[in-house]
């Protein structure tokens, strides 16, 4: 298997890391840098739980291979709150006691972030659909989606 | 044993709705799951080899091709693992000898430098089959006719409250023989007769089961795993490889969903044997989604036969059921859930005559395990759909029918047993008042009907008698406060409402409370299994218990430092106080360091260490002829759900668009919580009511993914949920707590089928009720062309 020399930046960090050409992100990520808040649900881009943001778009991270992110931004779960303060998106989730076994947790907060960075102010049918590719078994999806709309208002008010 | 008044005061934040106390850190990734722990450079990785038929005898295996792989570490057999394993019936070889029973039964283990390698190695294992005949009906299986899967049933060992028949398939027997059944009939005037066969469905925990074991040369074993049940797993581990219980350490991280499957003993002793053949070395087996779907428990499936007649003014008068529950291929908690739907058989009504058989079958489906609700949601489904049939029949309204005949404070139940004060009624009213129940709303559109459904349940803790917890509560020099328990936190909440009842017992501020994770049979103390919506009572009394007993430790200690009565010092925000003397002093210190006696007469006190424990002790055994006894469980948490659905004409699919949940919880240590529970149990319930279903074919699952097996999404959560908290204090419960977790999804299947036929006057009978079931059941009753 030929190794590749990549460079990225993850969560604000420049990374050099050597890659197989058959690793995922999601491996690169959790087997190469311990980054394990990200989580390994299926393996087949099918429940979300792996869910980063790639530029700034939500990818299933066990979809994408490390070599194609060569030059790319990816912000994971460990990303998300600077300096102890955390995204209002991780704020609200706790509010709204979004939060049961937490390990469908970072990629809903991953797709809730890049909802809310392309289309600030989402409709309760637009949060649906943006998590519609994360499955939760615990909380029936209900608080996840008031905080989602929460975030949404506090993001406003933080930005005017 | 503890027993406490339920009429004490309620002291914060018992009753307040705190954060989790696990939420910060599972919102910034920082919570650990199995998965996430680091083993080094040295692990190893495990896949095993499994059966690729239902029934066969293994007449050849050859794994010499794979030891010499080069990577390969271990290849291990049924030849290693003699022993039996089990929690009720000691059914299993942890790798089966002889006869694979299950398409997915492990029939070789190997552990290598990679998973690659170990992958090849398994396609270098050599297994000569002879194909058996199958079982794949549990009513087939239950008859003479059917093949044997399990010849050696009679010399397995077993508890003494299940009741296995030889030379059958018949792994537990339970009945019920209560009044006279056959005699009722003729005083009946309504009677409703149907069956129903419920799939089996698959808990689907986002995280898949992850176990890392590691066995040395001074013989100590260490398992490390996505657990529900850490103690259970160390004691049938142990009990399986003849190793005492303290030689095995199973360390438990957060666990990322349960719901029964990751109870019990499933696929970790696999990892532990292979473990014992390289010994020093950590394997980890981590099992992928589609193994998730049939090698791990799925819930059990149902073939179930209900008979119910009432009188002219509606009264139950009499029960016959027959239930044959799909245990499949060995049966680890099933036989015990056949003997919770016989004793609960009459589901949450008083009915004077009662005859049930309740029968668990060995078939050649995947091992059925303990789901969410153990056997309820399964038997609600058809037993709830009978009830309003019955009470159409008689011509009275579903609602008043409930009201008339559902358990009430004081009933007789169907063991015999007398029901202790619970808020049913209260219950079933209120959620028939959100609801508005008798109010027809338009549809959303033309080609939509609409309508609304209730249903109630109930459902007991079902465990051994004597299941106990224990729990420890150390201060610490700043005052804080560590609990320790023995019980997993899969979501549900317990680390948080163990904190809160700590806090309140003991008397500091929440934020003071932390719990010790992850859980390690090696310093937790005991517990049972969590399970059975049973730790906020069972767990929660041991945590109180421990609690108070630091409290009286520290109130001793400050008595005697202030030459005061205990009478006058409470414990108070984290300061005791005097309220003879009003001094008061923080914990801070003095839990650690003790007190100084006036005049330097030297010290008292030292680091306080409370200790707890909670059994109960009165629950009795059941006749095997009648399951008639005084005592059949500790308590029944008691529950309604109404729904309103829109049934699409054209497409046949439902859509339940609002829900209504109300529960008595005894007393909601946490509402918010109590809700969520209420919430993601409704939604978990329309999942298994509108989607789900395990396709197996002769014994081969047809839909082991994602794509295949569709679960609930964001799109399909009802547009509203509206949860109520009914409190009737239980008397041996903390504050008057009972369980909630599983009940919540127990009347969901049978509310959305009730209300489909509101909407559109079919029975759509057994689940799930998908789009193309509902439409071809409008063709044939030419509601549609």
């Amino acid at each position: 298997m030929t190794t590749h020399r990549i460079t990225l930046t993850i969560n604000g960090e420049y990374e050099q890391v050597d890659v197989s050409s058959n690793m995922t992100l999601l491996q690169m990520l959790r087997d190469r840098l311990a980054l394990t808040g990200t989580k390994n649900g299926c393996n087949a881009g099918e429940c979300g739980a792996c869910t980063v943001l790639l530029d700034g778009e939500p990818v299933n991270s066990c979809m994408v291979l490390a070599v194609e992110c060569a030059g790319a931004q990816i912000t994971t779960v460990e990303g998300l709150a600077h300096d102890g303060i955390l995204d209002p998106i991780q704020q609200t989730i706790i509010e709204h006691g979004a939060v049961q076994c937490g390990f469908c947790t970072p990629g809903i907060l991953l797709s809730a972030r890049g909802l809310l960075n392309r289309n600030p102010n989402p409709s309760d049918e637009e949060i649906r659909e943006a998590l519609v590719g994360n499955l939760c078994r615990c909380t029936g999806y209900l608080r996840i989606i008031d905080a989602v709309k929460d975030a949404a208002l506090r993001q406003q008010a933080l930005l005017s | 044993m503890t027993t406490r008044s339920t009429t004490e005061k309620v002291t914060q934040p018992v009753g307040v709705s705190v954060p989790r106390i696990d939420a910060k850190e599972k919102v910034i990734g920082s919570a650990l799951f199995a998965d996430d722990l680091q083993f080094g450079p040295g692990l190893l990785y495990a896949r095993i080899k499994r059966s690729v038929y239902p029934h066969a005898l293994i007449k050849r295996l050859d794994t010499s091709k794979a030891r010499l792989l080069p990577g390969v570490k271990a290849v291990v057999t049924g030849e290693d693992t003699p022993g039996f394993i089990g929690l009720y019936l000691q059914d299993r070889h942890i790798f089966c000898r002889e006869r694979a029973r299950y398409v997915g039964d492990p029939i070789a283990g190997v552990a290598a430098v990679s998973e690659e390698i170990a992958e090849q190695a398994l396609d270098l294992i050599e297994v000569e089959y002879e194909p058996l005949p199958g079982v794949f009906d549990p009513e087939y299986g239950a008859s003479p006719d059917a093949p044997l899967l399990h010849p050696d049933l009679d010399k397995y060992e077993v508890v003494n409250f299940i009741f296995p028949e030889a030379n059958s398939n018949i792994s537990n027997h339970f009945r019920i023989r209560k009044g006279d059944v056959e005699a009722s009939w003729t005083q009946c005037t309504a009677i409703i007769e149907r069956k129903y066969r419920i799939p089996h469905v698959q808990h689907v925990p986002i995280e898949p089961h992850v176990a890392v074991a590691r066995a040395n040369e001074d013989g100590k074993i260490t398992l490390w795993g996505s657990s529900q049940s850490p103690f259970a797993q160390r004691n049938l581990i142990a009990k399986a490889l003849g190793k005492s219980q303290s030689d095995i350490q199973v360390v438990a991280p957060y666990v990322g969903g349960g719901f029964g499957s990751k109870a019990g003993v499933s696929m970790e002793a696999l990892a532990v044997v292979i473990a014992m053949q390289v010994k020093g070395r950590s394997v980890k087996l981590r099992l992928t989604r589609e193994e998730e779907f049939y090698t791990t428990f799925v819930r059990q499936g149902v073939v179930a036969h209900f008979k119910m007649g009432c009188d002219r003014e509606g009264r139950l008068l009499a029960m016959e059921n027959k239930f044959y529950w799909d245990g499949g291929a060995y049966t680890e908690y099933g036989v015990n859930m056949t003997r919770a739907a016989g004793y609960s058989s009459s589901g949450p009504y008083f009915v004077p005559n009662v005859k049930t058989d309740s029968y668990c079958v060995y078939t050649n489906h995947p091992v059925s395990g303990p789901m969410r609700g153990f056997g309820m949601p399964e038997m609600h489904a058809g037993l709830e759909q009978c009830i309003d049939e019955l009470a159409i029949a008689i011509g009275m309204d579903p609602v008043q029918f409930r009201k008339l005949n559902c358990i009430k404070t004081g009933d007789t139940l169907v063991t015999g047993m007398t029901m202790h004060p619970t808020g049913l009624s209260e219950c079933l009213v209120k959620a028939a008042d959100a609801i508005a129940w008798g109010r027809k709303d338009p549809s959303s559109a033309p080609h939509k009907r609409r309508g609304k459904g209730i249903a109630l349940m109930w459902k007991a803790p079902a465990m051994p008698p004597n299941a106990g917890s224990s729990a420890k509560v150390a201060l610490n020099e700043d005052g804080t406060v560590t609990v320790s328990v023995g019980g997993q936190d899969i979501g549900q909440g317990s680390f948080t409402v163990a904190a809160q009842m700590a806090a309140a017992a003991l008397g500091v501020p929440m934020e003071w409370v932390r719990v010790a994770t992850p859980l390690n049979t090696d310093y937790s103390p005991y517990e049972w299994q969590t399970v059975a919506s049973r730790l906020t009572w069972s767990m929660g009394n041991a945590v109180v218990t421990a609690a108070r007993d630091a409290r009286q430790q520290i109130l001793e200690m400050v008595a005697k430092a202030w030459n005061e009565d205990l009478d006058d010092l409470d414990i108070i925000d984290g300061k005791v106080i005097s309220y003879k003397s009003e001094e008061s002093i923080s914990l801070k210190n003095i839990v650690v360091y003790g007190m100084s006696l006036p005049d330097d007469q030297g010290w008292i006190g030292g680091p306080v260490l409370g200790r707890g424990n909670f059994m109960p002790t009165y629950v009795t055994g059941l006749d095997p002829e009648t399951g008639q006894g005084p005592r059949a469980v500790v308590h029944y948490t008691t529950g309604a759900q109404a729904v309103e659905v829109e049934v699409d004409m054209d497409t046949g699919k439902v859509e339940v668009l609002r829900g209504v949940a109300a529960f008595d919880v005894g007393k909601a240590i946490n509402p918010d919580m109590v809700k969520a529970q209420m919430e993601g149990g409704f939604v978990q319930g329309v999942s298994t009511a509108l989607f789900e279903g395990l396709q197996l074919k002769e014994g081969f699952l047809q839909n082991s993914s994602f794509v295949d097996y569709r679960i609930a999404t964001s799109t399909d959560a009802p547009l509203s949920l509206h949860s109520i908290i009914v409190e009737v204090p239980q008397d041996d419960g903390p504050w008057g707590a009972r369980g909630i977790g599983e009940h919540a999804m127990v009347p969901t299947i049978p509310a959305i089928a009730n209300a489909i036929y509101d909407a559109i006057g079919i029975r759509v009978g057994s689940p799930p009720f998908s789009s193309e079931k509902v439409f071809l059941a409008m063709q044939e009753a030419g509601l549609v062309e």
